[in-house]
């Protein structure tokens, strides 16, 4: 038994399942929902650590769920950018988890409506959990139906974590977010059926071996790149994420900026890379005008927002350009330009669910969070500020961190292959990023003494693991060799 | 031998370790956190004397990390950047007594020299910088490190001035970023070599060198505040006046020098930078520096900026030396880059005492400082004549290699840049000097803290300008020893370029 459970390949499966698992579990002990959550969160963590370990070890690892081979059966497929993908959730979740614990406790014990917060976090486990296991789910499925599947499983337990925080706003924005993921679901689905139509096969290694150029395909190619960009929220699909972001609990923001977007814009590219040959430059020049636009459209959103949350979600909408502009790139081999935009993406997901989990901190402690009235943050809340100080120095690109070593790849790679006008982009994005990161920065660090300010009210668990987050980020600036090693194992 | 791969990491450890445990202290650990502070500062300064040591007796110095496939971090100990560092770990040790004197009793103490550490931390980085990567990579730290610094009395203006310290700096540092990317791209990594190894390239990729200079001497020239990029320098002046010592001095404006020298003799050399005509455009540049700083300084009433526009012309001699491209006149640039330092954080550190002292702030109220404070007055006479470049003084001897470069490279108008500059130096201290000597007192002083008895006011506000005061003039008066730095110079150039 225990040599079943160890064979290679098996590992495949706990990132998948033990979230799922753990759903349930904490869903029954509906009591003393934290417990089961936190344990499994820290062994789904573990499992995809030795998956990683497994990778670099043994190579690409497949698995045919039940023994069931293609076209029928499920299986998972972990090759270095899902292991990738899978590891960067782990980090991320873990660290997520772990605020979320302190976070309901300390709601629980500061508010009043303290039913309101105990149904909340009912909730939130199972939903969480079930995320996780769907998204690990995503990132090592092999074939195309499964994605979809696993793709709704994201869509939908991210709409319930949307609505949990039961104001209005995040209702109405809820709302819009479920329309337009069922939208794009729908969209995806149908070109899965086109799919399945042409070549009469699931899986995407199979039928991207065997990619020719038809009606049907181009169709199913069109469809399939709608909806993954509208759940990408890439500019102009962008509109329903801020209030989505902005409006959710603090856990579930940084949920959704670190790592929901980045499962549907995973399938995006995977697909992309495959029908590249079909598409040529024409297809890669849209994604990167429209990932243009996002960059300098999210950042001067961000700049004017007067909520903290807010400005935190427009950048995600800027940042998310980052992840389309790579496409022109790809010209010059697959190879370095997926590098640059998964170095950019496990970068983006710690440096960012840092600064949301940091921005949920001070709405938190200060019962609001306008970005002009947030001197005297750093006295309260110290380390909550250096994490935001230090996600925002990764956004930006500055050294040392995670964002600094993506920019220089992005950039290199930009000027080797005469991309002038890309060069230009990313300059003026990063000049952008800067100014909307420092308007907040220079409050959150404001050196005016304020007085008066009560108590911290926040466990010391939510400060400690955003700026866990926050260093992971800036760890990501000195040990680039190491992820990439783990993204090139391929085959 | 393993402790020399260590000394390095050490000497940077020794001011960051300390800087991050002082982030974490409370408010009112004052004496736990000045202890650090002068644990960390003389500790650095005797690893670095170590190194100086063994630079002396040929060892090699240097640490590698892999940043990413074919890119390293390197920190590596050449001469030149042990001139750099000595000169940054002695003035810290000083410009740390000073400043635990100057924000004695004030908010946001730990706050202030957590900054001041890692700036210090980031500026022994840019000096052991072995390659270009590296010197971005703590140069863009630096535009970080400071800015705190720079705000940190929180005021309106202050935060208006860090917010054009930051346009500029990040703007800088954007260019300069893609200047590295793109000369990567072109020869791979560049590690700082004397003489450079792009000479290969000169035929093939001439105007792409020509415009990756532009590029990183732009980059580097904001923080060099050579005009017109110098804009946030006298804004910048809102900082408590360690921190313009610092800036000055120690860690910004000359990181940005530094970064001018590295860049010409060590990325391009001066026989490809001259092949490709980049060096007279700088010497312009330098020039017109030189005289807009000085006319600049001579308009000011406000101390503070009248040095610091001082600063933009002064610092702007190590730019001109290189530029000019001989020997010689290379040794009087660099060896600015140390006698710049020393006498212009004796005159900062005198700034701040008058205007804690006494609450004076503009050169119009400062008849009679000098019977007022007399050990200031005295020390700042001595760095304000080694400024206008009077022998025996430190500036003259910068002042004099200068001159013999340019004449030597046949330069012969810059003798007459060089005298106008002098005599526009004169005609903004000397005034100063004569008022705070020689006339009446008018007023009562704005808000005098009323300190008298054998010091004038702290004795750690004294001390340090005292000694870089007398520094200053030793460093001038025995220039021809084998301890001066314009010997450790010599030794620089002769090895390059042999003198």
């Amino acid at each position: 038994m225990m040599g079943l459970l160890l064979k290679n390949d098996c590992w495949l499966i706990w990132p998948f399942v033990l979230p799922l698992f753990g759903a349930l579990l904490s869903f029954l002990f509906k009591q003393r929902p934290r417990l089961p959550g936190l344990i499994v969160a820290l062994l789904t963590t573990l499992s995809s650590g030795v998956l990683a370990w497994k990778l670099v070890r043994h190579g690409v690892g497949r698995y045919d769920l039940g023994g069931w081979q293609p076209p029928l059966g499920i299986s998972l497929r972990g090759d270095g950018p899902a292991v990738l993908m899978v590891l960067m959730t782990a980090v991320t979740g873990l660290a997520i988890s772990i605020y979320a614990g302190g976070y309901f406790r300390s709601r629980i014990a500061k508010v009043e409506d303290e039913r309101r917060h105990i149904i909340q976090e009912r909730f939130f486990w199972p939903l969480w959990l079930l995320l996780w296991g769907a998204l690990n789910g995503l990132f090592l499925s092999a074939d195309i139906f499964n994605m979809y599947i696993t793709l709704e499983l994201v869509a939908l337990s991210s709409v319930g974590l949307t609505v949990l925080s039961g104001k209005p706003a995040s209702q109405v924005a809820g709302m819009r977010y479920l329309l337009v993921s069922i939208l794009g679901s729908l969209s995806f689905l149908l070109g899965v059926g086109f799919l399945y139509k042409a070549f009469g096969s699931l899986d995407l290694a199979t039928i991207q071996a065997a990619l020719s150029f038809s009606p049907p395909v181009a169709m199913a190619m069109a469809l399939i790149s709608v909806g993954l960009l509208l759940k990408s929220a890439l500019f102009p699909f962008h509109f329903w994420l801020p209030p989505a972001h902005a409006n959710a609990l603090a856990p579930v923001s940084a949920i959704l900026s670190g790592l929901v977007v980045k499962g549907s814009w995973y399938l995006f590219f995977r697909f992309w890379l495959g029908f590249l040959p079909l598409i040529g430059d024409g297809g890669n020049a849209v994604m990167a005008a429209l990932g243009g636009a996002a960059i300098i459209w999210g950042a001067f959103q961000a700049f004017s927002q007067q909520r903290l949350k807010m400005l935190v979600a427009y950048s995600t909408v800027a940042q998310i350009g980052y992840l389309f502009i790579i496409f022109p790139l790809t010209g010059a081999g697959a190879g370095p330009a997926a590098s640059a935009v998964f170095y950019f993406a496990i970068s983006h997901s710690c440096a960012k669910a840092a600064m949301f989990l940091a921005a949920g901190t001070i709405f938190l402690q200060m019962g609001h969070d306008r970005i002009r009235d947030l001197a005297g943050v750093r006295q309260l809340l110290p380390i909550t500020s250096f994490a935001f100080a230090l996600g925002g120095l990764s956004l930006m690109g500055l050294p040392p961190s995670g964002g600094f070593i993506a920019k220089y790849m992005y950039l290199s790679m930009a000027v080797s292959q005469d991309r002038w006008w890309l060069v230009l982009l990313i300059v003026i994005g990063s000049g952008l990023t800067a100014a909307y990161i420092f308007r907040a920065v220079s409050h959150i660090l404001s050196p005016k003494m304020v007085h008066g300010q009560g108590q911290v009210v926040v466990a010391p668990c939510m400060e400690w693991s955003a700026l866990a987050l926050a260093l992971v980020a800036i760890l990501l600036g000195f040990i680039a060799p190491l992820p990439l090693a783990l993204l090139g194992v391929t085959g | 031998m393993i402790w020399q791969n260590w000394l390095l990491i050490m000497i940077m450890l020794s001011s960051l370790v300390p800087g991050l445990i002082i982030f974490s202290l409370g408010e009112s650990r004052h004496g736990l956190r000045t202890s650090l502070n002068l644990f960390g500062a003389i500790t650095k300064m005797v690893l670095v004397l170590v190194m100086i040591l063994g630079i002396h007796q040929g060892h090699s110095f240097a640490v590698h990390l892999a940043l990413l496939p074919g890119l390293e971090l390197v920190l590596r100990a050449d001469p030149l950047s042990a001139l750099f560092v000595t000169l940054s770990s002695i003035l810290w040790l000083f410009t740390t007594i000073y400043a635990i004197a100057y924000l004695e009793d004030s908010p946001n103490r730990s706050h202030f020299f957590g900054y001041f550490s890692l700036c210090v931390t980031v500026t022994i980085g840019i000096a052991l910088a072995g390659n270009l990567l590296t010197f971005l990579f703590f140069f863009e730290m630096l535009t970080l490190s400071t800015y705190p610094l720079v705000v940190h009395r929180g005021t309106a203006e202050a935060m208006a001035a860090g917010r054009v310290y930051l346009i500029y700096t990040l703007s800088g540092g954007l260019l300069l970023f893609l200047g590295v990317v793109w000369l990567h791209n072109l020869v791979g990594p560049v590690d700082f070599c004397m003489g450079g190894q792009l000479a290969p390239l000169v035929e093939s990729h001439g105007k792409t060198l020509f415009m990756i200079y532009y590029l990183l001497i732009a980059g580097v020239g904001v923080k060099a505040a050579l005009v017109p990029l110098h804009g946030w320098l006298p804004r910048a002046m809102v900082a408590p006046a360690p921190v313009s010592a610092l800036l000055h001095a120690v860690a910004v404006v000359k990181a940005g020098a530094f970064g001018i020298i590295r860049i010409v003799l060590d990325v391009y050399g001066l026989d490809t930078a001259g092949e490709l005509g980049l060096l007279f455009p700088l010497m312009l540049l330098a020039t017109v520096t030189i005289i807009y700083g000085s006319i600049y300084a001579l308009r000011q009433d406000n101390l503070k900026h009248r040095l610091a526009f001082s600063t933009v012309s002064q610092v702007s001699y190590i730019a001109l030396g290189i530029s000019i491209g001989n020997p010689l006149a290379i040794m009087g640039g660099m060896v600015h880059l140390v006698h710049q330092g020393l006498m212009k954080i004796t005159l900062f550190f005198c700034a701040g005492n008058i205007a804690e002292t006494l609450g004076v702030h503009d050169i119009s109220r400062m008849n009679g400082v000098g019977r007022r404070l007399p050990l200031t007055m005295a020390a700042f006479t001595l760095a304000a004549i080694g400024m206008i470049g009077l022998p025996p003084m430190a500036g003259f001897v910068s002042k004099w290699y200068l001159g013999l470069g340019a004449l030597a490279q046949g330069q012969g108008w810059l003798i007459g840049i060089l005298v106008l500059s002098s005599l526009l130096n004169a005609a903004y201290f000397l005034p100063i000097l004569y008022g705070a000597w020689f006339k009446e007192q008018e007023a009562e002083w704005p808000d005098d803290s009323g300190m008298t008895g054998p010091l004038e006011c702290h004795w750690m506000l004294v001390v340090p300008p005292i000694i870089t005061a007398v520094i200053s003039l030793l460093v001038g008066l025995l220039a021809n020893s084998n301890l001066s730095p314009l010997a450790w110079v010599r030794f620089i150039v002769s090895a390059g370029y042999g003198l």
